[in-house]
């Protein structure tokens, strides 16, 4: 019994710590890591817009407006982010456009963040006391002066926490494009798998998952209770 | 029921004027029919049981509450005709004070008073400012200007709320129960500042339950009820000797408390 924990370590760090693959292949997981970031950043920018935008459009009140808003944030709420993927990077190119495999994740998590995000800003509008609204028109502010300086500010406030940890799930959704053979950090380790015959690169590709998200996941507590909100 | 006749106010031209006001929130017929005729300088004060429809009377004549039918003129504007009146502009005449304050909780108090100045009326910030804070000196709190509404008591919070509207330099007040919600010690501060606009020379809409206000600053006492003015006439008589009986049970239920 006595050496055979041992063997097994050194049997445990040869297949998952091995350090020669995990050189080889570290610049691949590089790559991939600069590749995840810049997809997350351009599918936080797009999606929260594209929520917040859509939110703006549903506060106009208008019935078949705000029933195809309903609609399309519903259907991008109901539909797994990696059907979407799929739908878009082998859909459309029947259609004759081909987004390829990054363009399709991009577009595919930003519906679905722009979904999340517009429902959240909604309920922070929502959640905003009408006499805020009836406040500002009394002053002679118009609708648009009401919403941009007084509710939306109040309501941003509110949405801060909902959507900085909806924003951090989705942007992990960028290892789905793994499956459209997108080079981020999950296929790059994918392929180091299979090349190498070894599963170290899986760790390491997690390790990049961590030094990515940690900081943002800590941001997010941050954020968190830095806008609890004092009235 | 008889429509009693509108007073003629005892100085003054008339500053609004309203005829006819209906409104119907989908089967309830909130106001029946009413017209109301408030004079320059004049305080008008609003009585009537909960549900009576004089807080929706005080809403439909700033259109916070479109009436279903009727007309109302505030100094020569129609305030119902969309074609020749921007309303964001008329409204800049017309100040309004809230049972709930309402004060923008994310702006400073000179943040609350300066907004529509600087956004609605278009003056600069620094000439927004000074407006700002000799309005709010005019409600005792220029030393709360920095003060965000969290920081500050009711009483102070609806003064500011009054230094808001008439920052605008409004010519015509309304008060939606301005001291309801406030604790019984925090409400002779408010009323003290409403006494002080009174003398200035404000035209005054009041709704509100504080009779010895009303006795000691009204020159009209108006009683709704179900929707339509009963009686209306100096404080003295509708509050002390009321002709209708509706009237003198309103009253004496509110003696009692």
């Amino acid at each position: 019994m006595g050496g055979a924990p041992l063997l097994s370590w050194q049997r445990f760090a040869e297949v998952f710590l091995n350090t020669a693959v995990m050189a080889k292949y570290l610049p691949d997981i590089v790559s991939g890591f600069f590749l995840t970031v810049g997809l997350a950043v351009l599918v936080v920018i797009a999606g929260i817009a594209a929520g917040l935008a859509l939110a703006l459009l549903r506060s106009l009140a208008i019935r078949p407006l705000t029933w195809l808003i309903v609609f399309v944030v519903d259907l991008f709420r109901a539909l797994p982010p990696l059907v979407v993927i799929v739908l878009i990077y082998f859909g459309l190119p029947s259609v004759g456009m081909s987004p390829g495999a990054f363009g399709a994740t991009w577009a595919s998590l930003s519906l679905v963040l722009m979904a999340f995000a517009e429902e959240i800003f909604w309920a922070g509008i929502t959640a905003v006391p009408k006499g805020q609204w009836e406040a500002a028109r009394s002053t002679g502010l118009s609708f648009r002066l009401a919403l941009s300086w007084v509710v939306l500010p109040q309501a941003i406030r509110l949405t801060v926490p909902p959507l900085t940890n909806r924003t951090i799930a989705i942007t992990k959704g960028t290892a789905l494009g793994s499956v459209v053979g997108l080079a981020e950090i999950l296929s790059q380790a994918q392929s180091a798998v299979s090349f190498s015959f070894n599963p170290s690169p899986l760790l390491l590709g997690a390790a990049a998952y961590l030094v990515l998200f940690l900081p943002v996941v800590v941001l997010g507590r941050w954020i968190e209770t830095r806008f609890a909100w004092k009235r | 029921m008889q429509q009693v006749p509108v007073t003629a106010p005892s100085a003054g031209r008339p500053i609004l004027q309203a005829h006819g006001l209906h409104k119907h929130f989908g089967a309830l017929h909130v106001l029946r029919g009413v017209d109301l005729v408030v004079a320059e300088r004049e305080l008008v004060f609003i009585i009537g049981p909960s549900g009576s429809g004089k807080s929706t009377l005080l809403r439909c004549l700033n259109r916070l509450e479109e009436p279903s039918s009727g007309t109302v003129v505030v100094d020569g504007i129609d305030m119902l005709d969309d074609r020749r009146t921007d309303i964001n502009h008329a409204r800049q005449r017309i100040g309004m004070v809230f049972q709930a304050f309402n004060l923008y909780p994310h702006m400073t108090a000179l943040g609350n008073v300066t907004l529509a100045l600087r956004k609605v009326a278009g003056k600069g910030r620094a000439e927004a400012e000074e407006i700002g804070r000799a309005a709010l000196a005019r409600v005792g709190l220029a030393d709360r200007a920095e003060h965000t509404p969290g920081q500050l008591s009711g009483g102070q919070q609806q003064r500011v709320a009054i230094a808001r509207a008439i920052a605008l330099e409004p010519r015509v007040m309304l008060f939606d129960e301005p001291t309801s919600a406030l604790d019984p010690e925090l409400v002779g501060s408010v009323l003290e500042v409403m006494r002080a606009l009174r003398e200035s020379g404000m035209t005054m809409v009041v709704v509100s339950h504080e009779m010895g206000f009303a006795r000691a600053a009204a020159d009209r006492v108006v009683f709704i009820d179900h929707g339509l003015i009963v009686e209306q006439g100096k404080p003295a008589q509708v509050l002390g000797n009321p002709e209708h009986e509706r009237t003198r049970a309103f009253i004496r239920q509110v003696a009692r408390h």
